[in-house]
């Protein structure tokens, strides 16, 4: 009734008052062309229901947060991603951030490392350290976490294709370190399906990729507890060009493929789902943002009761990592690309996330530099201790307009799970290309709203500097980084024992065309110090490569 | 009736970013042109294959991996040894302003569009430069 009223009076107020003042825009829309009201009332959210829609923060459905303190308690981690070059740069840039103040490590593997490429492989050519570092085998792994206590620090890679041979590199390293695999936190990405969707580093087809995820959910659950399994990305399907609901729609929508997965292989889904956790972009829409993250949660939370049948609270919970959107950053005046930073990660802290990966103003035009970094590591802590945003939780509930947007975004996730569901599920869309094409026409349609000047891009298509010189330092890579990684592993493949690696190969090789667990082998194989590029060879041979359908 | 200017778009070496290639290549046939994309990792040798096969008037390579300075060099001289010389060699992707003049000026590319260009700009490019 109430409600009704105030419909009354809003259509009174518009015609009377708004509807006789002028628009600076014919249409006001978020970054995602999401129509945006000229003003949100209680009449927008009249069917929220305070206790089955938002409840408290650590309690289902864990729309205000996972934790029931949230960052009062703890501030986010963070975690910069970052690699170049050799192990031993990406030792000593781990180290640069720890001594700043970063909390958790990211790694970042150069392209032939992610699409499970020796460096001395013809296809690496060019390639080698230039992305991300160059990580060929345990020698590598070992001088990459030199000096780096492994059961004090917790570490993210972001590794796919060939996930489980990383990760077992990892736990080797910490072996040697004498740090028992119980006590290793961190995550593997490992997150196939957004690399068939959106980001393209796959190697093997889907269903040998989905065993290799349960083989890894198995043994994590026996042997690595604390371990993130999948972390499930929505980042890169939002830097291919998706809008914010198909981050949201499509990520989620994968996240349910691998509990399914997990359910098949037969496992209970209390013993993994707690260990699943999610990747978030930060895009420019300040409320747009906040509003996918907190439907993200509620979505979670109800299926995983209720359609999976979860009963361990943990599964419910959608935890997150968030990177500020890398496709928002501007070339042209790149210091401007700090202030665009710092919106998105505010985005982020007031979404609820749990780590944050803050962009540096360079990286549109190469990696990061020391100082471009330090910056982007200077705005978290700026906004963790200065601002104040995290003295409280979920600050924006309650808001008319963003509850409104978040009902709205649970809508439009809602309207994909089915789509996909017609499809036939994630792995019959993908066949079908109904992913890649959603987000190629979401990707030009962007495009040609900034061409257009629908979408004002400060320093792009507006406020531009015709004779812009850039000015700040670029990371330049020593091409030599290439030919001393192929040296190094010359010299391994002699010294080490060759019988023993092949043995292990010939164990991994029997496992893949049986059901046999992977994962030990894998840790074995590693141990001989078998590479990565031998171990996906023998994959390969068993579960054959993925071929894409290129469309655009 | 003149016939389209025909374009390769290639995405050589191992990195998956394809975002700007596809929007480009979507361009490119709004803008009237017969546009072959060839998918994911490709070596020089596989592009330059599908150049001569495709019988193209152009050759736009996407690079963000950093692998710039080894491809487009040698794409150019795989071109220039298969007799196909007058292919133009346009690119883009993420290319430090040095590399950039470097390639320019030694014509292992012809024109390097950077993130920020318009698609009107590089349709226009081809069109002006492109003989048919």
């Amino acid at each position: 009734m109430a409600n009704k009223k105030i419909q009354q009076e809003y259509d009174r107020w518009y015609k009377e008052k708004y509807s006789q003042s002028k628009e600076r825009s014919a249409e006001f829309v978020t970054v995602s062309e999401q129509p945006i009201k000229e003003l949100y009332t209680p009449a927008d959210v009249e069917n929220l229901d305070y206790e089955r829609d938002l409840g408290f923060p650590g309690e289902y459905p864990y729309t205000r947060g996972v934790q029931s303190n949230m960052h009062r308690g703890r501030l986010w981690t963070m975690r910069q991603f970052a690699g170049f070059g050799s192990a031993q740069e990406s030792n000593q840039r781990y180290k640069f951030l720890l001594s700043k103040g970063q909390t958790g490590l990211s790694v970042a593997f150069d392209m032939p490392t992610l699409m499970g490429y020796d460096s001395d492989h013809p296809y690496s050519e060019g390639e080698v350290g230039r992305c991300g570092v160059a990580i060929d085998s345990l020698a590598d792994m070992e001088v990459l976490f030199d000096g780096i206590p492994l059961d004090k620090v917790s570490t993210s890679m972001t590794i796919n294709g060939p996930a489980a041979i990383l990760w077992a590199m990892y736990i080797a390293t910490a072996e040697k370190q004498g740090v028992s695999s119980e006590k290793l936190r961190g995550t593997i990405q490992n997150d196939i399906l957004k690399e068939y969707i959106a980001q393209n580093s796959w190697i093997f087809p889907p269903h040998p990729s989905m065993r290799i995820i349960t083989d890894i959910f198995e043994y994590a659950c026996n042997n690595v507890p604390q371990w993130n399994t999948v972390s499930i990305s929505g980042y890169h399907i939002r830097e291919a060009g998706s809008t914010a609901a198909q981050e949201l729609a499509f990520t989620l929508a994968d996240g349910f493929a691998y509990v399914e997965a997990g359910i098949e292989a037969g496992l209970n889904v209390d013993d993994f789902a707690p260990r699943l956790s999610f990747f978030f972009n930060s895009h420019m829409d300040f409320f747009e943002e906040i509003a996918k993250y907190r439907a993200a949660r509620r979505i979670w939370a109800r299926r995983m009761k209720e359609k999976y049948g979860a009963k361990d609270s943990r599964s419910w919970l959608l935890r997150f990592h968030t990177q500020t959107a890398g496709c928002s950053l501007t070339g042209q005046q790149p210091e401007n690309n700090i202030v665009r930073t710092a919106f998105e990660g505010l985005a982020a802290v007031l979404g609820g996330t749990q780590s944050l990966h803050t962009n540096s103003m360079d990286e549109v035009l190469a990696l990061p530099t020391e100082k471009s970094v330090q910056i982007a590591l200077r705005t978290q802590q700026i906004m963790a201790h200065e601002t104040g945003v995290s003295n409280t939780i979920d600050p924006l509930a309650g808001s008319y307009f963003v509850e409104s947007l978040t009902n709205e975004m649970e809508a439009q996730a809602e309207k994909y799970f089915e789509e996909i569901e017609e499809h036939g599920g994630v792995l019959r869309a993908i066949d079908k290309g109904f992913f890649q094409q959603e987000i190629a026409d979401a990707a030009f349609a962007y495009q040609k709203a900034i061409e257009r000047k629908e979408r004002i891009f400060v320093g792009v298509n507006e406020f531009v500097d015709p004779d812009e010189v850039i000015e700040i330092e670029i990371l330049k890579i020593d091409p030599a980084v290439e030919s001393r990684q192929q040296q190094k592993l010359a010299e391994l493949r002699k010294t080490r024992n060759n019988d023993l690696v092949d043995n292990s190969l010939k164990a991994i090789e029997r496992a893949a065309s049986s059901r046999e667990n992977l994962i030990p082998l894998i840790v074995d194989a590693v141990k001989a110090y078998a590479t990565l590029g031998e171990i996906v060879q023998v994959l390969k041979t068993v579960f054959g490569e993925y071929k894409e359908q290129p469309r655009f | 009736m003149t016939r389209k200017i025909r374009v390769l778009m290639a995405k050589p070496g191992l990195d998956g970013h394809d975002r700007g290639v596809k929007v480009v290549a979507r361009a490119l046939r709004d803008g009237g042109m017969e546009v072959i994309y060839t998918g994911l990792h490709q070596t020089a040798e596989k592009v330059v294959a599908a150049a001569i096969q495709e019988d193209v008037d152009v050759v736009g390579l996407s690079i963000l991996s950093g692998a710039h300075m080894t491809m487009f060099p040698k794409i150019r001289k795989l071109l220039n040894e298969n007799d196909c010389g007058n292919i133009k060699i346009v690119g883009g992707g993420t290319i430090p302003e040095d590399d950039l003049k470097q390639l320019l000026a030694a014509k292992d590319a012809d024109a390097l569009f950077t993130p920020g260009t318009s698609t009107d700009d590089i349709v226009a490019w081809i069109k002006e430069n492109v003989e048919i």
